[in-house]
């Protein structure tokens, strides 16, 4: 008999469920990530029509009309997934979009691929995803397993705190303090030397340590200043970025090892979008909004 | 060959990390485990309800959903500022009490009725009955499926590696970003793992044996 | 041995003692789910808002999809899990040693490993090349074939000796011996072993996240952590709508398998002591008859030897 109850319930449950699919208020649930770009103030880009890049990867994705571009979907104004549209935006996507199209790819022929931090050189490696756009940071480790275009953006590690934080000021202060990042990432193990002496927390997503620092389960959260920046603008009046820059974060675009001809490729859009202004352009669109100023680009050494 | 060289300190932290959480987790689940067993058999309705609502709501739920909670809901609604290794425990121990509660259940199941009515007979009460009739015969059925019940507790500690526990899985994380070969990184978190629940393999042996004598 | 026979039936005193606990025990639960609700109440958790996500279209549909992903893994998992456990355990149970041996290292050698550690293995191509769901199907098939082994195993060698004796004393070979005696009445007495297993496999499906498939799981931290309403993430409510989904599967496959099981009772109902004599004497009639037709065929295999 209490089976048959478990049962109803159960079965109530999965029609909830399957009912799930049909019906329903239409639009972005929660709070609009309208306000994170400014849609009418994007460039549109012009599609290369006779693209021709001398690249395994490339051939591949032109053969199957299709390139993957690996994203993060969890930073605001940088990449950032809306849960119920399932669309992208932010700074990053922009680049994607440019480069693509560069590459002879329209905005509906990428193909987004959800990567997190822990996973982009698998998934690179593997060719799980064609190129790699989500704040990631050139460094000599990575380039041992996979190959950079750019950089296209200069950040720097920075500290995000609670508004009535007023202990924690720059990376000078936090000895003691509980910081909390992504497992393994390099502003983490510099505010761990005794320098800074801090105590961290290691979780595997930025947006579960910002949950963390809002519930006062940890004091601040490390890593590049452009990431915080959007997280404090999506959450105004709760968080602030406090203290200089500590580190160098030049990101790039991630793809297969030795494959010279598409970084070459991707490097010359990234120039070419540079020059035009639609660097610009997107930039105040998207990371503009969260308080991120302006910067010339860096000089491009990947390509 | 090297990376195990180079990084000792790490795999030595991350290894005692895993030991540490396993033992304490398995502690907190065989207590736990216990009195749940003892509320699903015992003669106050609520506490059988609650022993089955229990079991049901644990056994039916991924780890990592339960992980979620204690990260992310226990301190924003009910404690504040509880330290990670703390939660890591309640997650493992409390998910790990609902099959060792099971265990403990069929356990029980499988001593002769004559024996409870016997204890009975004599005058005992629920409690003098379960204690010191029924639960140390129990415990000869039991310690088989225990041990393998803990040696998934071992490895189902993995998970909380990604939660702010330094334990063997995320030596891998961070050793795979230092641009190790990742082959051989699992290797020896591999054997690491191995020579825990090999460990707990054999303390069981050990311990089925002496109860065998018992006897 | 159900619970009763631990107790007397209580008398006065032993009844209001109980009375005493289960108000104690009763008032104790409430008190408890009261707190956190009064708690999850304190921190506007119950806000309308926060819950409205669920009735957005785009979302439905994200979990539906999620949903679709994980029992698809989950189906392929279960079945294959099965069939590797069948061939594992035939391998185990070899009159060869060196099979046995090798299924032996095998099973204990994955049963030992982390699950996480070979789908991420499997994943990062240590062996093999795998996209993530492939990666997570192997990685469930490998585990779960090796735990579903050992089980079957052990409902094998629950099966009365008497049993297989009697099959190869009908001349049965090993083969049929295995297929039409030992399996079915070792998956009989451990079905229920089984399906529990099959909900590990149901729930292992999570560990999907590590290898960046979207499953249920990983598409509830997208959603807690990318649908903030008023600047609060919507976690609690997340948590409780995904573990309930989680909660109903699980359920319901234990359901499934309880229906299996009292099916199967019912049309073996032959063996229930309620059945007459008479019906015994016939089952002992068309035994002695199979027998009669078995004999001769098996003396002949003898004699043949």
């Amino acid at each position: 008999m209490r089976f048959h109850k478990t049962a109803a319930a159960a079965a109530a449950v999965l029609a909830l469920a399957a009912t799930a699919a049909c019906g329903g208020k239409e639009g972005s649930a929660g709070d609009k990530p309208k306000d994170q770009t400014d849609e009418k103030a994007l460039p549109t880009y012009d599609i290369a029509k006779d693209a021709k890049v001398d690249s395994p990867v490339w051939e591949r994705a032109h053969k199957r009309g299709k390139i993957v571009i690996g994203a993060k979907a969890d930073q605001p104004y940088l990449g950032f997934q809306d849960q119920s549209t399932k669309k992208y935006s932010g700074f990053d996507i922009e680049i994607a979009k440019m480069i693509a199209a560069d590459l002879g790819f329209s905005a509906k022929q990428i193909e987004w691929k959800t990567v997190d931090s822990g996973a982009r050189e698998t998934a690179v490696a593997k060719g799980d995803v064609d190129l790699m756009i989500g704040t990631y940071t050139i460094n000599d480790e990575r380039k041992k397993q996979i190959d950079f275009a750019g950089p296209y953006y200069h950040a720097g590690a920075s500290l995000l705190v609670r508004k009535d934080e007023k202990a924690v000021t720059g990376p000078e202060t936090v000895k003691g303090k509980k910081v909390c990042s992504i497992v393994g990432s390099t502003p983490l193990q510099v505010i761990k030397q005794p320098k800074y002496g801090a105590k961290v927390t290691e979780l595997s997503k930025y947006s579960e340590c910002v949950s963390q620092v809002l519930d006062g389960q940890v004091d601040a959260v490390t890593t590049d200043d452009a990431i915080l920046m959007g997280y404090a603008a999506q959450n105004p009046g709760k968080l602030k970025v406090v203290g200089k820059p500590f580190s160098d974060e030049p990101y790039g675009v991630g793809m297969k090892k030795g494959d010279d001809a598409l970084q070459k490729a991707v490097a010359d859009a990234i120039k070419a979008h540079q020059d035009n202004g639609d660097y610009k352009k997107a930039f105040e669109a998207t990371i503009g909004k969260s308080g991120s100023k302006f910067k010339t680009p860096p000089q491009l050494t990947e390509k | 060959m090297n990376v195990l060289l180079d990084n000792l300190a790490l795999f030595r932290e991350g290894f005692l990390g895993t030991l540490y959480l396993t033992a304490v987790s398995a502690v907190l689940a065989l207590v736990l485990g216990v009195v749940i067993a003892g509320f699903r058999v015992s003669p106050v309705p609520p506490l059988r309800i609650f022993g089955t609502l229990w079991v049901t709501l644990l056994r039916n739920t991924p780890l990592t959903l339960l992980f979620l909670v204690a990260f992310f809901v226990v301190p924003k609604v009910l404690f504040p500022g509880v330290n990670s290794f703390l939660l890591a425990v309640c997650a493992c121990g409390f998910y790990t009490s609902a099959f060792v509660a099971e265990a403990v259940r069929s356990g029980i199941n499988t001593v002769p009725m004559g024996q409870a009515e016997a204890a009975r007979a004599i005058g005992m009460t629920f409690t003098q009955t379960m204690r010191i009739v029924v639960l140390p015969q129990a415990t000869r059925t039991v310690v088989p499926p225990l041990s393998s019940i803990f040696i998934a507790l071992t490895k189902n500690t993995a998970i909380a590696g990604a939660f702010d526990n330094v334990d063997l899985f995320n030596v891998q994380k961070t050793l795979s970003n230092d641009g190790y070969e990742i082959a051989w990184i699992f290797l020896w978190i591999t054997i690491g793992y191995l020579v825990i629940t090999y460990a707990i393999n054999g303390l069981f042996r050990l311990l089925e044996n002496r109860l065998e004598v018992a006897r | 041995m159900s619970a009763s026979v631990l107790f007397d039936a209580p008398g006065p005193r032993a009844r209001a003692r109980n009375l005493i606990l289960s108000v104690v025990g009763t008032l104790a639960f409430l008190g408890l789910f009261f707190w956190i609700g009064i708690r999850l109440n304190d921190k506007g958790q119950f806000a309308g808002e926060l819950w409205d996500i669920f009735n957005y279209a785009g979302i439905r549909e994200n979990i539906l999809d999620a949903l679709l992903s994980t029992l698809k893994v989950f189906a392929m998992a279960g079945v294959l899990s099965l069939v590797f456990a069948v061939i594992l355990c035939v391998a185990r149970l070899s009159d060869h040693k060196p099979i046995r041996w090798v299924a032996t290292v095998f099973i204990d050698l994955f049963r030992s490993i982390p699950l996480l550690i070979t789908i991420y293995a499997l994943w990062v191509g240590i062996v093999g090349d795998f996209t993530p769901m492939w990666a997570l199907v192997v990685g469930l098939t490998v585990y779960n074939g090796c735990v579903q082994a050992e089980v079957l195993r052990a409902g094998i060698n629950a099966v009365p000796k008497g049993q297989a004796e009697a099959a190869y004393a009908l001349g049965l070979r090993k083969t049929q011996v295995n297929a039409s005696i030992l399996f079915p009445q070792a998956v009989r007495s451990m079905l229920p072993t089984i399906i529990s297993q099959l909900v590990v496999t149901l729930k292992d499906t999570s560990l999907g996240f590590m290898v960046l498939y979207p499953e249920l799981l990983y598409s509830a931290r997208l959603i807690a952590n990318n649908t903030p309403v008023g600047g609060v993430y919507p976690i609690v409510q997340t948590v409780i709508v995904f573990g309930a989904i989680y909660i109903a599967l699980c359920l319901a496959l234990a359901w499934l398998a309880n229906w299996i099981e009292q099916r199967g009772r019912k049309s073996k109902a032959g063996i229930t002591p309620a059945a007459g004599a008479k019906e015994l004497k016939e089952v002992a009639a068309a035994g002695t008859a199979d027998l009669a037709a078995a004999a001769p065929a098996g003396t002949a295999d003898i004699r043949k030897e």
